[in-house]
């Protein structure tokens, strides 16, 4: 048996350069899905095998890297793919967003407003805004071909039919400099707002699917809506428990099997940063349990 | 030689005689004992038990060892010896709240009561084929107990503020199906439905879920909670008249959640999906509450359109035991239909070389 | 006798190609790259090292100045595909900027794929000291000036009509002796040329 040997970041170069020429592909038509070879990785389909992959192939020994899963550097699978760059790469890792020069993301968008020369690579399940309208792929590029979205405002207007509202919370669907309807990814449409004329260049990867797109910086993006029912952004209406914050995503915790339950930022970089400067670092704001 | 017309027999034993030599291998190297299989293949053993349908790590253990590793030929030899036990009746509901839990997890809530417990998992492992890890003594993990105390379900925890759909009461005069004892109908009611898939082919559970993933029957998925861990079972015998207990076994649950149903006379609210295995069968138990899930939208008043939602489609071909005989059993000689087909063809060919309307071809095949 | 390529192929390649993604990311802005020794005499260090980069036997390409020197690097560093029609390659170098052929020559997509189509890397003087083209679009915070030099005449109406194609067209990467700066297909020139 060969005892396997892996290079720089894992990926072979010939694997690299083949997803970097889509990365350019990506960035030179913004929005559109570029197929790739997408890769075996060591962690399952599903888990960020595509945004993985277009970190390796960025990621260099100067590299400072962050990797988030629901807004936290400590949930269990950005962990796991902090150490694995860690082990592959070497690289610095960092949890504060404006330190880092790559960071990789599953489900949020950091609170802090991210800076010209960041890359933010987003972990992508199912690339296909119009994937759930339509299952084919031959029809749905088809649809992007001829920019016929007709399918995802007649969804959408039927949402409003329904429900008198846009019934999507997350994954909700943008338009990228007027021409590609695009996914961005199964973050809450909270972070969409972030994604127009943002500094830092935006990768998205999905290696089950196999396509990379991207948005460069400074590009307009655009929620899907009407102008009777225009894009709203949604978050619980409460301050986080931790650090009094009224203007981040929060989460919701169960405290116990009463109904308690408390609400703190998704985004722990922006929680523990906000609780450093504060005065009282834990202060509890009032009108909410301690 | 494959064919022979008279000595099938002898060809028989032989291959029989070879199976066995070929199953034992060098006998230079030690066999393969059934406690090695039982504690080192152990999700082996948890998922031919699981399909198998028998709680018996031992049986499964040797069930592995003689199908030289083919699970599914694994699976076949404990249900045909499941065939041969006698049935005594339905055991009492398992109680999953009261689990002594080894790993529980959940990726609607970062934290809830009981917190979230990783446990023995492959997750957050990077797939590095390490060669010297097999050899190495393991370090001893940080906690091992298992926690006794009930843990509220996630799924009981919305039930509480009305925001998903309940569990629904138990009937304790309604018969327990069991497909086994009454043949499949359709439509199936959901007990005989779980039934099925939990004795389902965890692979062609898992295309199937994964399609309604991929758009073919969306649900909206949550994994709203996954558990491991040990439950007591316990069996009413009639003549006792209370509850014996008979022992504690290994479960997998999963609860999914999934996307609201409302109409006009009901409030939105979110529905589940339900997934139950024996051992340590995540990836099983999962896509067994996807499908779930799927098959009840006839009863949700959902458009059944994919095949996860085809409960004649799902519940017929969901059993492997079935669908590897069935697809083998082409291996068998088909000699007479067979000649009957050849001599239509030719039939068919001589028509239409005297140049026979395409018309007449039809009629002639019927 | 073929000189070595990358002393460091790992992360020379990496630090290449973050020079080219940052320059295609915001169009117009001049990154720095290293640069390979032993380029062959036509090409710029900077030139062969973004050759080294994203050429491979998957990426075939087209070049103005078929010297078996140039080739016979190309083949043996990249293993790529020398194609002799400029509409079959997935990149092309112009070692002569003057006689920079049509855009129309080179392969702008489908709009089913309009990702497989042609990248030209132009060599220039410099990319501050020409005609100042003004730029819009992705990646550009209001406008960005690019002033390659020399680039062939009717240029800027060349580049209005490869904009007009969009999603399809050519993607421009301008190459100095030490520096790259891009011209993808989103974006305009608002005034210039």
């Amino acid at each position: 048996m060969n005892a396997p040997a892996y290079n720089f970041a894992y990926l072979d170069e010939q694997t690299k350069r083949m997803i970097r020429r889509a990365i350019l592909k990506a960035i030179a038509i913004p929005g559109y899905q570029v197929p790739f070879a997408s890769r075996e990785m060591p962690m399952p389909y599903g888990w960020g095998t595509g945004g993985v992959q277009v970190t390796a192939s960025i990621l260099g020994p100067n590299d400072v890297l962050k990797v988030i899963d629901q807004g936290s550097d400590d949930t269990t699978n950005a962990v796991s793919i902090r150490k694995f760059f860690q082990r592959t790469a070497g690289v610095a890792t960092t949890t504060h967003t404006r330190d880092a020069t790559v960071i990789q993301t599953r489900h949020r968008i950091p609170e802090q407003a991210l800076a010209e020369g960041q890359v933010l690579v987003f972990q992508v399940p199912i690339p296909e805004p119009l994937r759930f309208l339509e299952p084919r792929e031959t029809e749905t590029r088809r649809m992007h071909a001829l920019a016929d979205y007709s399918l995802m405002h007649l969804k959408l207007y039927e949402d409003i039919a329904r429900h008198g509202r846009i019934s999507t919370s997350y994954a909700y669907p943008v338009k990228v400099q007027g021409r590609y309807v695009m996914d961005p990814s199964p973050t809450p449409k909270f972070d969409n707002p972030k994604m127009n004329d943002c500094a830092a260049l935006q990768l998205f990867g999905a290696g089950r699917e196999k396509r990379i797109y991207a948005i460069p910086p400074y590009t307009a993006v655009v929620s899907l809506d009407f102008e009777d029912h225009p894009f709203e952004r949604y978050r619980h209406d409460a301050r986080c428990e931790l650090c009094g914050a009224d203007d981040s995503y929060l989460d919701e915790v169960i405290t116990d099997d009463r109904g308690g339950r408390m609400f703190v930022c998704s985004d722990t970089d922006y929680c523990e940063a906000r609780r450093a400067t504060a005065d009282k670092p834990h202060a509890v704001p009032q009108g909410y349990p301690a | 030689m494959y064919v022979a017309v008279k000595g099938g027999e002898q060809a028989i034993e032989n291959a029989h005689l070879l199976l066995a030599s070929e199953r034992r291998g060098d006998p230079a190297i030690p066999e393969l004992s059934l406690a090695q299989i039982s504690e080192q293949l152990t999700l082996a053993v948890d998922r031919v038990m699981t399909e198998g349908s028998i709680y018996d790590r031992e049986l499964a253990a040797l069930a592995i060892r003689q199908a030289r590793g083919d699970l599914i030929e694994a699976i076949f030899l404990l249900r045909a010896f499941r065939a041969t036990l006698p049935r005594f009746g339905a055991s009492e509901p398992v109680d999953t709240g009261a689990m002594a839990i080894r790993r529980r997890i959940s990726a609607t809530f970062k934290d809830l009561p009981g917190g979230q417990i990783l446990g023995p998992t492959f997750d957050y492992t990077h797939r590095l084929i390490e060669p010297d890890a097999a050899d190495a003594a393991p370090q001893v993990p940080a906690v091992v107990d298992a926690v006794e105390e009930p843990m509220p379900r996630v799924t009981d925890l919305l039930a509480a503020d009305n925001l998903i759909e309940r569990s629904p009461a138990r009937d304790f005069d309604a018969p327990v199906g069991d497909l086994t004892r009454e043949p499949l109908s359709f439509p199936a009611e959901r007990d005989v439905r779980l039934q099925n898939l939990a004795r389902g082919d965890e692979g062609f559970l898992l295309a199937l879920g994964y399609s309604t993933q991929r758009g073919f029957g969306r649900t909206h998925p949550f994994a709203g909670e996954i558990r491991l861990g040990e439950v007591e079972v316990e069996f009413v015998a009639e003549d006792a008249g209370f509850a014996v207990p008979l022992g504690r076994i290994t479960v997998t649950e999963c609860q999914m959640i999934n996307q609201f149903a409302g109409s006009a006379t009901e409030p939105p609210r979110f529905t589940r999906g339900y997934g139950l295995t024996f051992g340590h069968c995540e990836r099983k138990a999962m896509a067994m509450a996807l499908v779930d899930r799927s098959l009840r939208a006839r009863e949700l008043g959902e458009d059944v359109k994919a095949p996860a939602q085809d409960e004649e489609f799902v519940l017929s071909h969901s059993d492997n035991v079935q669908a590897t005989g069935f697809v083998e059993h082409l291996k068998l000689p088909h000699y007479v239909d067979f000649q009957a087909e050849l001599g239509l063809v030719r039939k068919l060919r001589s028509d239409f070389e005297r140049g026979a309307s395409p018309d007449a071809l039809a009629e002639a095949a019927e | 006798m073929i000189e070595a390529g990358f002393e460091n192929p790992v992360t020379e390649a990496q630090s290449t190609f973050r020079s080219i993604m940052d320059a295609t990311a915001r169009p117009g802005s001049p990154f720095s790259i290293a640069g390979v020794a032993g380029a062959p005499s036509s090409l710029y260090p900077s030139t062969a090292a973004i050759a080294l980069t994203l050429l491979d036997h998957d990426a075939p390409l087209w070049i103005d100045d078929p010297a078996d020197e140039v080739l016979n690097w190309v083949r043996f560093h990249t293993s790529a595909p020398v194609v002799t029609l400029a509409a079959d390659a997935a990149f092309a170098i112009v070692t002569r900027p003057q006689s920079l052929p049509p855009l129309g020559s080179f392969n702008p997509g489908t709009l089913d794929y309009p990702d497989v189509s042609t990248t030209v890397i132009v060599q220039v003087e410099t990319l501050t000291g020409g005609a100042p083209l003004t730029l819009a679009g992705p990646g550009i915070k209001g406008r960005q000036t690019l002033a390659p030099a020399p680039i062939p005449s009717g240029l800027t109406q060349q580049l209005d009509a490869n904009r007009a194609l969009f999603p399809r067209g050519i993607d421009l990467l301008f190459v100095s002796a030490g520096e790259v700066a891009a011209l993808p297909r989103s974006v305009r020139v608002v005034e210039g040329g």
